[in-house]
């Protein structure tokens, strides 16, 4: 089995979000960047692919040379090579498109995305990576499993769980589930040497439209200050509740 | 012409997203001078719908869509679109609608943006705003393809009466539900859902152990309320995954958010800030989450909660 994790590299959860040039750009003066939650979990679930079922693992980023620190993460946790599109990420569509002639050119059988990325959460790539690819797609996924070309997973939806069989190609939307937090690995000194050596291939984009286009960005209005209630003074907080919020 | 909007139903019923999405179909077709076209799987009364400003609905009837199967929704909505010209297409930013809106993009050739809180700013170029950085800021986005889709967040555009009546027309259209295939759902039907939910009740490690749920959870059957947790709540095994909210777990856009010993991590926060009205219930007053706070109380929870509950139950039985 031939698996692809799709990685996207984004600000740490902890990053203070702040932006430059007129409010138009992200400012990313002093913000870490990581491999995006979901696709931690994903390529973490890979690897067990990788070393129960033989599958062979590689990884893909979609962006500038800015992000091969983030690949070079994945690949010192255990990725045979990794891949990346070089050319700025700015809309979903166009990154889908990007990685479909990625997953064509490869072969890939499964591919392993995250439900969204944190950073502009539009949770679109791994759906219409899908469907320009003709293959199955299984969002929300909190477990997989693969047997021949037939696969089993759960999803998570409101209030519970729902499992699906389906069957390869397919891409899922992952999130925390594949695995547990506890199974995360981090790098330790012989992955990274090893990362150093293993094909970080660049290629270079093939033309295509975004259909979309950021324009600028605002904070949210700073939120006055609580209102404390006493805790033996309760009802002034259902009257609160009631009467000044109007949410009961 | 018309804006065509896709409302959710579950069980015959239209779910509230499906009037927000409606009023806000209608707030973009006033900009466009055009009327608003809904389609409905296996939805519920029309007239419903009319109420919101939806002239037209494209009603499909088919036990095959009876569960939710994301590509043959997406086959069903592209056809819509494509039989009434729709150059605007409105779904909700509802767990469900993210997954089909993606591959519907890919068949309407169209752009998407997700997230979306207000109407457009401007229509040429067609504007919108979108959360981003989970909820950490907003990002003013153009979408500039032909046919646009738009996925509306939940609870923040709001819902706007309309009054119009709406016809109805049935609709058949081609899909496949082939591909993924459900064996089994996993799901407690008698207890509100935190995407459904309008009042969530949450708490955190503070709580000391599983064991003291049961105040959390008496405090949120009587306010109709969903129950929810920190991602170290779930991450010990102390309630099920499905109750983690923040940045790496379930969003929350709420009406009311009472966090109960939890401290207001900013990946906690993240998740939570679409919320309306925050209320927090902490023993310590340095608690960073007073100051995302709208109400607060510095106290031991152990105290607090059952006593607050006892004081809504006296509110609930006087209303
Ligand atoms: C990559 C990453 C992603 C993350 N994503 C998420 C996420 O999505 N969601 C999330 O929640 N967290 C997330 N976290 C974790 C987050 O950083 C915090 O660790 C977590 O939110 C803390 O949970 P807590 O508030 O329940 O526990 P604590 O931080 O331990 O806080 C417990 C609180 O309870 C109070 N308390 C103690 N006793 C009582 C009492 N008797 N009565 C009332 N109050 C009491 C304490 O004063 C304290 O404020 C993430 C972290 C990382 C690194
Ligand atoms: N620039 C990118 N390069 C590679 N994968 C990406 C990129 N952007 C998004 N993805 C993948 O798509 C998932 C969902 O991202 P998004 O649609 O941006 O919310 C992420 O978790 C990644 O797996």
């Amino acid at each position: 089995m031939k698996i692809l994790v799709c990685i996207s590299h984004v600000p740490d959860t902890t990053s203070k979000i702040n932006f430059t040039e007129g409010d138009t750009k992200f400012d990313t003066n002093g913000v870490q960047f990581v491999i995006n939650p979901n696709d931690e979990f994903g390529l973490t679930r890979a690897m067990w692919f990788k070393e129960k079922q033989g599958a062979s693992v590689d990884v893909v980023n979609v962006g500038g040379a800015e992000t091969e620190p983030t690949l070079r993460k994945a690949l010192a946790i255990g990725a045979d090579s990794a891949i990346r599109v070089n050319t700025e990420a700015t809309d979903g569509f166009a990154v889908a498109k990007q990685i479909a002639k990625v997953v064509e050119d490869g072969g890939y059988d499964l591919v392993i995305a995250g439900r969204e990325s944190i950073d502009y959460n539009g949770g679109m790539v791994p759906g219409m990576l899908a469907a320009i690819t003709n293959a199955n797609f299984v969002n929300n996924c909190i477990s997989l499993e693969v047997d021949g070309t037939n696969a089993k997973a759960v999803r998570e939806i409101d209030g519970g769980k729902e499992t699906v069989s389906t069957s390869l190609p397919l891409v899922v939307g992952g999130q925390k589930g594949l695995v547990e937090e506890s199974d995360l690995r981090i790098p330790n000194m012989r992955g990274i040497m090893m990362a150093r050596k293993k094909p970080l291939n660049v290629v270079e984009p093939i033309g295509a439209d975004a259909a979309t286009a950021s324009v600028s960005f605002e904070k949210p209005a700073p939120k006055g200050a609580v209102k404390l209630v006493d805790a033996g003074n309760l009802d002034e907080l259902v009257n609160l509740l009631h009467n000044e919020a109007k949410v009961i | 012409m018309s804006v065509l909007v896709y409302t959710e139903s579950e069980n015959g019923k239209y779910k509230k997203t499906a009037f927000e999405v409606a009023s806000y179909a209608k707030a973009v077709a006033e900009k466009m001078g055009t009327t608003v076209t809904a389609v409905s799987i296996n939805g519920g009364d029309a007239s419903a719908l009319g109420n919101y400003g939806v002239e037209k609905v494209l009603q499909v009837t088919n036990p095959a869509l009876e569960a939710f199967n994301a590509k043959a929704y997406a086959d069903v909505v592209k056809q819509a679109a494509e039989k009434e010209g729709a150059k605007v297409v409105i779904v909700s930013s509802s767990a469900d609608s993210k997954y089909m809106s993606p591959m519907l993009a890919v068949g309407l050739n169209a752009g998407l943006v997700s997230n979306v809180v207000e109407a457009p700013s401007s229509m040429s170029p067609f504007t919108v705003k979108r959360t981003a950085f989970t909820n950490k800021a907003f990002n003013n986005t153009t979408i500039d393809s032909d046919v646009k889709i738009v996925a509306v967040s939940k609870n923040a555009f709001g819902l706007v009466e309309n009054s119009a009546s709406a016809s109805v027309e049935d609709f058949s259209p081609n899909f496949s539900t082939e591909g993924v295939s459900v064996e089994s759902v996993d799901r407690a039907t008698d207890k509100v859902t935190i995407a459904d939910a309008e009042i969530v009740v949450s708490a955190g490690r503070g709580l000391k152990g599983p064991e003291n749920w049961g105040m959390v959870e008496e405090l949120a059957e009587t306010l109709g309320a969903a129950t929810a947790c920190s991602k170290p709540v779930s991450d010990l095994g102390w309630r099920p995954h499905g109750e983690h909210v923040g940045q790496t777990g379930k969003p929350v856009a709420s009406n009311l958010y009472i966090a109960i010993g939890i401290s207001g991590a900013i990946q906690h926060l993240a998740g939570i800030n679409a919320s309306k009205v925050k209320v927090v219930i902490n023993t310590d007053p340095e608690a960073p989450f007073f100051k995302a706070a709208d109400y607060g109380v510095v106290g031991d929870a152990f105290e607090v909660v059952p006593a607050l509950t006892e004081k809504l139950k006296a509110f609930k039985a006087q209303q």
